[in-house]
């Protein structure tokens, strides 16, 4: 799998989002190559739990959420990571999560 | 009521697979994550299809859920230890349902499928087959179970706890931020009730944090250890989490899950709902 493909996850589009949907879609990688099953929590901009989803077996995981700034944390038993995205508003926005 | 009376770690369910009179459920909205890999020996139990009535708003009946358990092959001797995934949320709510229906030997593995996956401990496929029990319910305990009239007649006098995200509990989102968003009910929460999300009573791993730290974590939030108390989300999985935490570590007595949760309360015609954070006064 191409790593050029980052900033625009296949999963992202194949779902019918609500026009005032903000999504926050991406994948969890670890040395480019999907994770599956990897805990995937979306952490407030305080830093505050808000949601949580497995990856999928590509590593895809998906969350509804409302404009701001978000941290998307991984933990898997091979390793944890995180990553931080801004949504400014509706829409599909991307985001990667590296684990090591 | 000591923890290990209520909890098991992961560690001690691995040592304890195989031990006569006990069984080991798996509980999930989605039990394709049972059928792709589950804890040997384990049966599932799925939360929609079997413990929720097919047509009302309701649970399975007595008999139902008599019905239900005998198919499992679980008897009213055996000790079930619950877990699944989300963090144990739909295994929490198991743990309250069968307390509703009087199975007192129930226990919950502390962080459920989570910390069992993130340990790396085995999982595999089989088919488990249990031999059918005669399995006997009791009457609901409702002591432990309350209804919109009573949450209403609670507002400013019992603990309300809203155990939703604090984007739900000030009308900014409708539900989880891992569910679309789109929902039939006003937005916000119900007047006096605090906002401790589920999640603060839980570790990164799922396990629960220790007594001390959730006595600190209601307390600092504003719960009345003197008062009696009721606690929702959206649909009474997550506040069945809490429910465990101030029920069955903490050990208040007078604690209900409204499992109605802000699914009903929120379509409710003239109740009271607020919005915001509940701190600006």
């Amino acid at each position: 799998m191409s790593l050029d493909g980052c900033g625009a996850p296949e999963q992202g589009v194949d779902i019918t989002v609500g026009a005032n949907e903000v999504v926050l879609s991406g994948k969890v990688r670890s040395d480019g190559a999907p994770v599956g099953g990897a805990f995937v929590r979306l952490l407030d901009a305080s830093g505050e739990f808000t949601a949580e989803v497995v990856s999928s077996a590509d590593g895809d995981f998906r969350f509804f959420a409302a404009p701001g700034t978000w941290t998307i944390r991984a933990l898997h038993r091979s390793g944890n990571g995180q990553a931080s995205v801004n949504a400014e508003g509706p829409g599909v926005h991307p985001v990667e999560v590296a684990v090591a | 009521m000591s923890r290990e009376d209520v909890l098991v770690s992961a560690a001690w369910s691995e040592e304890n697979l195989n031990a006569p009179g006990v069984v080991f459920v798996e509980v999930d909205e989605d039990t394709s994550a049972y059928d792709g890999g589950h804890i040997p020996g384990a049966v599932k139990i799925d939360w929609r299809n079997e413990l929720q009535d097919p047509v009302r708003r309701d649970f399975v009946d007595r008999a139902g859920f008599e019905k239900l358990l005998s198919a499992k092959g679980i008897s009213n001797d055996d000790t079930v230890i619950l877990y699944g995934g989300n963090n144990n949320w739909f295994a929490a709510y198991a743990y309250w349902y069968f307390k509703l229906y009087g199975h007192d030997a129930v226990k919950l593995l502390d962080g459920g499928r989570k910390k069992w996956e993130l340990d790396g401990r085995p999982l595999d496929k089989e088919q488990v087959e249990r031999a059918e029990t005669t399995y006997t319910a009791q009457e609901q305990d409702l002591a432990i179970r309350a209804f919109r009239d009573e949450v209403v007649d609670a507002i400013g006098n019992k603990n309300l706890v809203d155990v939703r995200s604090p984007d739900e509990f000030s009308g900014k989102l409708l539900a989880p931020a891992h569910l679309p968003q789109e929902q039939a009910q006003r937005a916000g929460h119900i007047p006096s009730a605090i906002n401790v999300p589920w999640s603060k009573a839980a570790n990164e791993d799922g396990t629960f944090k220790s007594n001390e730290e959730l006595a600190e974590i209601y307390g600092e939030a504003g719960f009345d250890g003197s008062r009696k108390t009721i606690a929702y989300c959206r649909i009474g999985e997550r506040s069945s989490h809490t429910w465990f935490a101030l029920h069955e570590l903490l050990g208040h007595e007078d604690v209900k899950n409204y499992d109605g949760s802000w699914t009903e309360y929120g379509s409710l015609v003239g109740v009271p709902v607020e919005l915001g954070s509940g701190k600006e006064a």
